[in-house]
């Protein structure tokens, strides 16, 4: 699936920003992310965002997501919102 | 009937806000998709909404979504959440009949097979809204209450709003009569100056008096100070008391008419009393300890 670049979500406390970007051919799901709790929901995290990539199908993406201790659920739904964007984008041209 | 003493809005697209909006314990809380999301932000908005209303524990509080407006984002709206499985939906800038005929369709169309029916509280907040208000109540057995939006409904009169609310006391009390024509409640407009706790406590006891069974609520500090105003007293659970056993009693005895503090009790007094001990018992007032 191409992409183009968008983002959703903040940096304010109980969110996440996350950035989507079209990722290097072959490369898969590719995830930066930064977080307030990395060391103990970094794993956490990361498999909601692939989670939620798979589930629209997208394919060889990087991610980067900063994330201000959002539940899971906010996570899951700022992903799903910048692949929307992203593809949205991209229908649109 | 349900217990609606306080609907508290929570910022749609505020993670912060809307996992937190349980620990409140409004009777029900409204997440908005309307007024307090920009309009670049509705899409995510409506994707954090969605999923809060799957994984959000929001307690007793029932779960309410405020969409946007049929003609703007509404259906989208609707199609993304009504699978979720809301209490209820409120719509805003309800005109006519015929936009809850439109709402009921969209509803039924994204509903599953055995799916608690989602509710709809209409938003009255135009002249016209108003003026055709027992119809929009009438609509669909789905209407749950109406709801009084002032703001908007003063802008759409070019008048100017107040504290004292004199000019809008016409179109609640119209309210107020249409919902109970139709057999559901009323719920007034929210308070808006979050700092002003007297006023909040005055306006309250107006709606109540006028018959309003809640209030819209844009701060969680004003839950607490709703919910005293719309709980039955002591003094009005005792009352409902002597007027019930009274009514017992006369029975018992074969009297036809029966009196409570030199006043006669007839239908409307019984069933005013039904209702105060009924709310008592919704919202825990010990009715032993004020026998």
């Amino acid at each position: 699936m191409l992409l183009k670049a968008a983002q959703a979500g903040t940096l304010e406390s109980n969110d996440i920003l996350v950035a989507v970007m079209p990722g290097e051919k072959g490369a898969g799901i590719v995830i930066e992310l930064k977080s307030i709790v990395l060391a103990q929901y970094g794993d956490s995290i990361r498999s909601v965002i692939r989670s939620a990539c798979l589930d629209r199908k997208a394919e060889d993406v990087l991610i980067k997501a900063n994330d201000r201790g959002a539940l899971d659920c906010t996570i899951r739904a700022r992903t799903e919102a910048a692949l929307l964007r992203a593809i949205q984008k991209e229908a649109a041209l | 009937m349900e217990l609606l003493r306080s609907m508290q809005f929570l910022p749609g697209n505020n993670p912060g806000m809307l996992q937190n909006g349980g620990v409140f314990e409004a009777d029900a809380v409204i997440l908005d998709l309307e007024d307090a999301v920009a309009p670049g932000e509705k899409d995510a908005a409506r994707l954090l909404v969605a999923q809060a209303l799957r994984y959000v524990d929001y307690g007793a509080s029932r779960t309410v979504v405020r969409i946007n407006t049929l003609d703007t984002f509404g259906i989208s709206d609707l199609k993304a959440i009504i699978p979720c499985r809301p209490w209820a939906v409120m719509v805003p800038k309800v005109d006519s009949p015929g936009d809850i005929v439109r709402i009921v369709r969209q509803i039924e169309a994204e509903e599953s097979p055995g799916q608690q029916p989602v509710r709809i509280i209409p938003l009255i907040e135009t002249a016209k809204g108003l003026a055709d208000a027992l119809a929009i109540a009438l609509a669909d057995p789905r209407v749950a209450a109406l709801a009084f939006g002032a703001e908007d409904y003063t802008a759409s009169l070019g008048a100017q709003r107040t504290k004292s609310g004199q000019e809008i006391l016409a179109a609640r009390s119209g309210m107020v009569n249409a919902a109970a024509a139709a057999g559901i409640q009323a719920i007034d407009t929210p308070f808006t100056d979050v700092n002003d706790a007297a006023g909040l406590s005055e306006d309250t006891k107006l709606a109540k008096q006028l018959g309003f069974r809640g209030k819209l609520s844009i701060n969680p500090r004003q839950i607490d100070q709703i919910h005293a105003v719309f709980n039955p007293s002591e003094d009005e659970v005792r009352w409902a008391k002597r007027v019930i056993n009274a009514i017992k009693r006369g029975k018992a005895e074969g009297t036809g008419v029966v009196a409570v503090d030199g006043k006669m009790v007839d239908a409307p007094i019984v069933n005013r009393a039904e209702r105060v001990l009924h709310l008592a018992v919704l919202v825990g007032v010990d009715q032993e300890e004020l026998a």
